[in-house]
């Protein structure tokens, strides 16, 4: 009999053969490749030279009207000039110091969960979603606590933006979820609502919602009775969203096997236990693309309010572009609200990925 | 291994039938099972034999006849369903583990949300059935991380961190590579040792010897036969159990 002498583990052979290497084997490893290389590096700097020097090298940074900005460059002196109202809209300047809490409040409740080591995430996750709206409410809203009272038709600029996104998402979720569960109870009352509820929002444009919301819902309200304009578009957004967010969340929940639902249920767990500690926990971490891209794409889509008179910073841009006393700033103003839009949405991307590395148990990698 | 002495009847099914749509599954079952016995079912696949351990638990509704577990009938009454869940403990021919729950999770988590145990205790719970079902240096590890034969025996751990009086097992080794079996197997075969009332649908015939007190054969939606072991496998009446017995000993 021989003995069975399992063989030594080796370590892996090494790829990397620095940058001159790594651009000789993909750059430049047949004759047609040089070329294509060759090719597209002068696309590149035909495309890049132009453009670098409007955005940086001939631009203008500073000034307080058009002749600030005669060199031809970008003029972002505009943008400086106007930031303010792009980030507060038309609110009381002495009052910016509250949106600036509520902006700092905004960092520090997400900015820690970004880190690896921070121990608190979950008790700031739920701050975040509880106490920091509330906070916000009455800060920008005032009339209470000393604060004056500033009406929503004041709000406007990056701040309304973020609000809009803030609460449709906040209140999407939760919707959403219990939407995703009632469509498939097993109680025919429930499941048809939710049905008609989600079917109902997502056969209709989000314009028409917010129309409906600002024009429409008033002529059936009784006379006297009114309730503000920016209530309505956040209930038009966050109905709308929430419709698409059950079927986002409804996938995560048919992808989970019933054998997970039937070992809750032999380990004696209620429907709602066994919903919340297991069925939920999983269908969610398995849906965060899902989410995350309707989270991204109703960030954009605030910027419809526009179309009743909500002046949000895409709104509030596109009025100060047509300034007189700037000249021709139209593709200033709309590559910052366009950064504006991507560094949140980005970011937004950034957090999700992380949380489905950090939430992920199985043992392929 | 001795028969049962107790003549108390841990589960009765009477005259029990269930369809699913035109399908007649079960046909007037009519099993008792007395409080620590150990019962072996087997038969080919769609006979039947899992749905009706699954009766016994309510994951299955049966539509006619009479199951009473712990003297406990079953009913459309949730409140009995819960009584009955709490004393019968099952384990799946796929563990359905949590795979978002550590193992030790997994143990805990029934006794902290459903019997309100505090967390330290319900701890040291788990960590004793997963010291008997010996791993309990895989606690703190995901099931994605484990085994198969590791994660069904896990699987058995949380069943009895329960505590319960009547085990299921519903193929808890078919799916398992052979060098597993037998250390899920092993686990089983000291659980009945120690007197728990088992009812458990397997193939492993050697198992069955071993243990069990009765062996009961179904096929086409009906209990054909039931016996001892040593007169089921040595002298079986029944044509039909003659064949499944001749295909599944003689390869």
């Amino acid at each position: 009999m021989r003995d069975f002498k399992p063989l030594p583990d080796l370590p892996p052979p090494t790829a990397s053969t620095g940058a001159v290497g790594w651009a000789r084997a993909n750059l430049f490893s047949t004759p047609l490749n040089t070329l294509m290389s060759l090719g597209a590096f002068y696309i590149l700097y035909i495309a890049l030279v132009p453009l670098l020097d409007w955005a940086i090298f001939s631009a203008n940074f500073v000034g307080n009207d058009r002749n600030a900005c005669l060199t031809g460059g970008a003029c972002w002196a505009f943008i400086g000039n106007r930031l303010p109202i792009f980030t507060y809209g038309s609110y009381p300047a002495t009052e910016y110091w509250r949106l600036d809490i509520c902006f700092a409040l905004l960092v520090f409740s997400f900015g820690p969960q970004f880190f690896d080591k921070f121990r608190y995430k979950m008790q700031l996750g739920i701050f975040s979603l509880t106490a920091f709206p509330v906070i916000c409410f009455f800060l920008i809203s005032g009339g209470s606590f000393g604060l004056s009272y500033v009406p929503t038709d004041k709000w406007g600029g990056l701040s309304l933006t973020l609000t809009l996104a803030y609460v449709g998402i906040v209140a999407a979720l939760p919707i959403g979820i219990a939407l995703a569960l009632g469509r498939r109870s097993e109680m025919p009352v429930i499941r048809t609502f939710c049905i008609a509820f989600i079917e109902l929002w997502r056969g209709v444009p989000l314009i028409s919602v917010l129309f409906m919301s600002s024009v429409m819902l008033p002529l059936f309200l009784p006379e006297g009775m009114n309730f503000d304009k920016l209530l309505r578009a956040l209930i038009g957004i966050t109905m709308f969203q929430s419709a698409y967010m059950a079927e986002v969340i409804r996938g995560g929940l048919q992808a989970i096997p019933r054998g997970q639902y039937e070992a809750a249920q032999a380990m004696g767990m209620s429907y709602w236990k066994s919903m919340g500690l297991i069925i939920l926990p999983q269908a969610l971490k398995l849906v965060i693309p899902g989410i995350v891209n309707t989270f991204i794409a109703l960030f954009k889509d605030t910027t419809l309010v526009l179309i009743i008179g909500l002046f949000d910073i895409l709104a509030t841009v596109e009025s100060a572009i047509t300034d007189p006393a700037w000249g021709a700033v139209a593709t200033e103003g709309h590559v910052f609200v366009a950064m504006c839009f991507w560094v949140f949405c980005f970011s937004m991307s950034r957090y999700s990925q992380n949380l489905e590395r950090k939430l992920h148990t199985g043992h392929k990698r | 291994m001795e028969n049962a002495t107790s003549n108390e009847l841990a589960v009765q099914l009477s005259d029990v039938n269930k369809w699913y749509g035109d399908f007649h599954v079960l046909k007037d079952i009519n099993l008792n099972v007395a409080a620590g016995e150990r019962i072996v079912i087997c038969g080919p696949s769609g006979s039947g034999k899992s749905t009706m351990i699954r009766c016994i638990n309510r994951l299955e509704e049966h539509q006619a006849g009479q199951i009473i577990v712990n003297g406990i009938e079953l009913t459309e009454d949730l409140k009995r369903i819960d009584e009955v869940r709490r004393e019968v403990g099952m384990c799946f021919q796929h563990f359905n583990l949590f795979p978002h729950l550590t193992v030790l999770e997994n143990c805990t988590l029934a006794l902290i949300w459903v019997r309100k145990m505090p967390k330290s205790e319900a701890k040291d719970v788990a960590m004793h059935y997963l010291e008997r079902v010996k791993i309990p240096e895989q606690a703190e590890k995901y099931p994605g991380q484990l085994s198969g034969g590791q994660q069904q025996r896990v699987a058995i751990a949380r069943s009895l961190c329960m505590s319960p009086k009547i085990m299921l097992f519903d193929e808890p080794t078919s799916a398992l590579d052979p060098e597993m079996i037998k250390e899920v197997l092993d686990v089983m075969v000291e659980l009945a040792e120690e007197g728990m009332t088992m009812l458990c649908v397997t193939h492993e015939m050697g198992f069955a010897k071993l243990v069990a007190n009765r062996v009961i054969f179904m096929d086409m939606s009906q209990i054909v036969e039931e016996n001892n072991p040593h007169d089921f496998f040595d002298n079986p009446q029944n044509d039909r159990t003659k064949l499944f017995l001749s295909q599944i000993l003689n390869h």
